[in-house]
C-alpha cells in the first residue's frame, strides 16, 4: 500500500522540482544579466500558456472532452480582472488588488464554463469542441465591439463608440472597442506567474489522486460503465470542465496585468490560440500534465528564441515538433523513458 | 415480497419488440439463470433493469421500491450492480483504482479536502484503499493492485469487472455472460467465484448465460427468452426438461 501511494506522490515531486528548478535557473540568469530583454519578456507568457495548457489537459486528457475555445476562457478572465484592476486602480493597494483580480478573473471564467456546460455536457457526443471553438470566437468578437466607462454615476456600456456612452466629465473609458483596455497595472511578474502554475499544478495532480479525480477518469474511460457503478456523469464533467474553465480564467489574469494595451484580437485569442494550446497537451502527451508544462514552454519559447534564423525559424519549428512527437509517442522511446525514471525511484525509495 | 419484481416488461426498437411482457421474481439469496439464444433480448432486458434503456411498458421494483425509468446511476444507488457481456473496464486505471471507482459512493470526502488532500481526506482514502484491498483478495486479485486493467488476463478482466460491481455493495448482482470467451479453467474458476459471493456476500445473483450445461450446475431457477418472449420459467431441473426449451435449443 505504501509503495502505490510514494510512487504517485514523487511522481507529483518530481512535477514540482522540475518547475522550481527551472525558475530558479531562469532567475539566476536573469540576474547575472545572461539573459536578453527580449528573452526575459518571454517568461511570464510562457509560464501562462504552461497554465493554459495545464488547464486544456485536465479537459482533454482528464475528462475526455475536447474543448476548442480555451483561448477564450483565457480571454474572459483577462477582461474581467483588467477591469476590475482600471477600476480600483488608484483605491486599492497593488497585492490586495492583483488577488482581488484573480478572484474574479478565474471566478468569470468558471461562470462561463459553467454555462456552457449546462446545455453541452449533458449531451453524449462531441459537442462541446463545437460550441467552445463558438464560444471562443463570439466572445473574442464582442469584446472587440464593446465600449465600457465609467463615471461618478456607474459603468455605461455601449456596443457603437465611446461617445455614446454618454458620460459625464470625470468618466474614464475603460473598454475602448477594438482599442480595448489601457493602462491595466503591470502587476504580474515571473514569480507571481511561477507560482500560479504550481497552484495550479497542485490542483490538478492533487485532484487526479483523490476521489473526484478517479470518477472524472471513470467517465473519460468508460462512460457506460461509471455510470453503472453509480457516478453522476453531468456532474463530474461539469466540475471538470468547470475547473478547467477557471484555470484558462488564471493564465488570461496574468495575461492582461502583463501587458500595456489589451486587445481582443486573433493573435492573442482567436481559435488559432486554442489550436495552439491544444498542440502544446497533444505533443507533452495527453493525460500527461508535467507533459503540458514541459511542452508549453519549449514549443512557445522555441519559435521567439529563433527569431534570428529567419527563414529557417518555421523549419527548425516544424522538426522539433515531429521529435516531440517521436519521443513522446514512439513505443521505443516510452520505454527508455519508463527506464530512466524508475532508476530514480529506486534511488528516492 | 420478492426482491426484484418485474412486471410485464416491454421495449420497442423501432419496429422490433426486443422484450415483450417480461415477468419475473427473484427472492433474497436466489441465484436465478436468464438463458436462451443469442438475441433473444438477455442483455436488453439487463440494460431495462439498469435504466440504460427506458421500458416502452411496465414496472420494476427493487426491495418495494419503484425504480422505473429511474437513471442508471440512481438505480446503482437503490441496489442494482452489472457486469457487461463485452468487458467494460477503465482500461487505463490500475485494478485497484477500478475497485476504488466501485466504492465511490460508500466513502465521502469534500471535493477541497480532495484537492487540499486534508487529514479527512487521508482517512477517508486510507479506508477506501483498505477495503478495495479486502475485495481484491476475495477475488485472489490482490497481488495484482497496481496493473494496468487492459494488461490482465481476459478472465481475470470479467472477474476485475465482478469486483467492482460488488464494491458498489448491490442488493442484486447482474452477471452477463460472465464465462463468455473463458477457457474451460477459468470458467470452472469463475463458477466457484460465483458460489464464493453469493455465500461471503449473501448476495442476490441473476445470471445471463449462453451455456445451458453450466447454467443447470449453478442456478436455482431459470427463465428461459426467445426472441423477447418468455417461453418458460420455474425450478432449474424442470426448466431444463422442458421440450420447448429444448426445441428453442436445438432449432437455434
Ligand atoms: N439499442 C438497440 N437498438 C436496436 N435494436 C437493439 C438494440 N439493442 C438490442 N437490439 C436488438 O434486440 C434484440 C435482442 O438483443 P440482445 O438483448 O442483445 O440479445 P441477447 O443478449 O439475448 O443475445 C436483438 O435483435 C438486437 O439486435
Ligand atoms: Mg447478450
Amino acid at each position: 500500500m505504501k509503495k502505490g501511494l510514494s510512487k504517485t506522490s514523487l511522481n507529483q515531486l518530481i512535477t514540482y522540482g522540475i518547475v522550481i528548478a527551472a525558475y530558479i535557473i531562469l532567475q539566476a540568469l536573469r540576474s547575472a544579466g545572461m539573459m536578453t530583454s527580449h528573452l526575459a519578456g518571454l517568461l511570464v507568457p510562457m509560464t501562462y500558456y504552461a497554465i493554459a495548457a495545464v488547464a486544456l489537459n485536465f479537459c482533454v486528457g482528464i475528462l475526455g472532452e475536447l474543448s476548442l475555445g480555451h483561448a477564450g476562457f483565457m480571454c474572459v478572465g483577462a477582461f474581467s480582472s483588467a477591469i476590475f484592476s482600471n477600476v480600483f486602480k488608484e483605491t486599492l493597494p497593488g497585492g490586495l488588488r492583483f488577488f482581488l483580480a484573480f478572484v474574479i478573473g478565474i471566478a468569470v471564467a468558471a461562470l462561463f464554463g459553467f454555462l456552457i456546460g449546462i446545455p453541452v455536457l449533458r449531451l453524449k457526443g462531441d459537442y462541446l469542441a463545437i460550441v467552445t471553438l463558438a464560444f471562443g470566437e463570439i466572445i473574442k468578437n464582442v469584446l472587440n465591439a464593446v465600449y465600457l466607462g465609467k463615471d461618478s454615476k456607474g459603468f455605461h456600456v455601449s456596443m457603437t463608440n465611446s461617445m455614446a456612452l454618454g458620460m459625464e466629465e470625470d468618466g474614464k473609458v475603460i473598454i475602448n472597442g477594438a482599442m480595448g483596455i489601457n493602462g491595466t497595472p503591470r502587476d504580474a511578474n515571473f514569480t507571481i506567474a511561477v507560482i500560479v502554475l504550481l497552484i495550479v499544478l497542485f490542483i490538478v495532480q492533487n485532484m487526479i489522486n483523490s476521489r473526484d479525480g478517479r470518477a472524472i477518469m471513470a467517465i473519460r474511460d468508460n462512460r457506460i460503465a461509471a455510470e453503472s457503478v453509480g457516478i453522476n456523469i453531468t456532474r463530474y464533467k461539469m466540475l471538470a470542465f468547470t475547473i478547467s474553465a477557471a484555470m484558462a480564467g488564471a493564465a488570461g489574469v496574468l495575461f492582461s496585468h502583463n501587458i500595456s494595451t489589451l486587445q481582443s484580437t486573433s493573435q492573442y485569442f482567436g481559435y488559432n490560440v486554442s489550436i495552439l494550446i491544444l498542440v502544446y497537451v497533444v505533443l507533452g502527451g495527453i493525460g500527461s500534465i508535467r507533459g503540458s508544462v514541459i511542452a508549453a514552454c519549449i514549443l512557445y519559447l522555441l519559435p521567439e528564441m529563433l527569431r534570428s534564423l529567419n527563414k529557417y525559424r518555421m523549419l527548425i519549428y516544424a522538426i522539433v515538433l515531429i521529435a516531440m512527437m517521436i519521443i513522446n509517442w514512439a513505443p521505443a522511446a516510452r520505454e527508455m523513458r519508463e527506464r530512466f525514471f524508475a532508476k530514480f525511484r529506486k534511488e528516492a525509495v | 415480497m420478492a426482491l426484484l419484481e418485474v412486471r410485464n416488461l416491454s421495449i420497442n426498437f423501432g419496429g422490433l419488440r426486443a422484450v415483450d411482457e417480461f415477468n419475473l421474481d427473484i427472492e433474497k439469496g436466489e441465484l436465478y439463470g436468464l438463458i436462451g439464444p443469442n438475441g433473444a433480448g438477455k442483455t436488453t432486458v439487463f440494460n431495462l433493469l439498469t435504466g440504460v434503456y427506458k421500458p416502452t411498458e411496465g414496472i420494476i421494483t427493487l426491495d418495494g421500491k419503484d425504480i422505473t425509468g429511474h437513471r442508471t446511476e440512481e438505480i446503482n444507488k437503490a441496489g442494482i450492480a452489472r457486469t457487461f457481456q463485452n468487458i467494460r473496464l477503465f482500461r487505463l486505471q490500475s485494478v485497484i483504482d477500478n475497485v476504488k471507482i466501485g466504492l465511490q459512493n460508500q466513502y465521502h470526502y469534500s471535493t477541497i479536502s480532495g484537492i487540499l488532500h486534508t487529514p479527512d481526506y487521508r482517512k477517508v482514502e486510507k479506508e477506501i484503499d483498505e477495503r478495495a484491498m479486502e475485495l481484491l483478495k476475495v477475488f485472489g486479485m490482490d497481488g495484482q493492485r497496481d496493473y494496468l486493467s487492459s494488461n490482465l488476463p481476459y478472465g481475470a478482466q470479467r472477474k476485475l469487472e465482478i469486483a467492482r460491481a460488488m464494491a458498489t455493495n448491490p442488493k442484486l448482482l447482474l452477471l452477463d455472460e460472465p464465462a463468455a470467451g473463458m477457457n474451460p479453467n477459468e470458467t470452472a474458476e469463475l463458477m466457484e467465484t460465483i458460489q464464493l459471493i453469493r455465500d461471503k456476500f449473501d448476495m442476490t445473483i441473476l445470471l445471463i448465460e449462453h451455456d445451458m450445461k453450466l447454467v443447470g450446475g449453478i442456478c436455482e431457477k431459470l427463465t428461459v427468452l426467445n426472441f423477447g418472449r418468455i417461453l418458460t420459467q420455474g425450478d432449474t431441473k424442470t426448466v431444463l426438461s422442458d421440450p420447448e426449451v429444448i426445441k428453442a435449443y436445438i432449432g437455434e
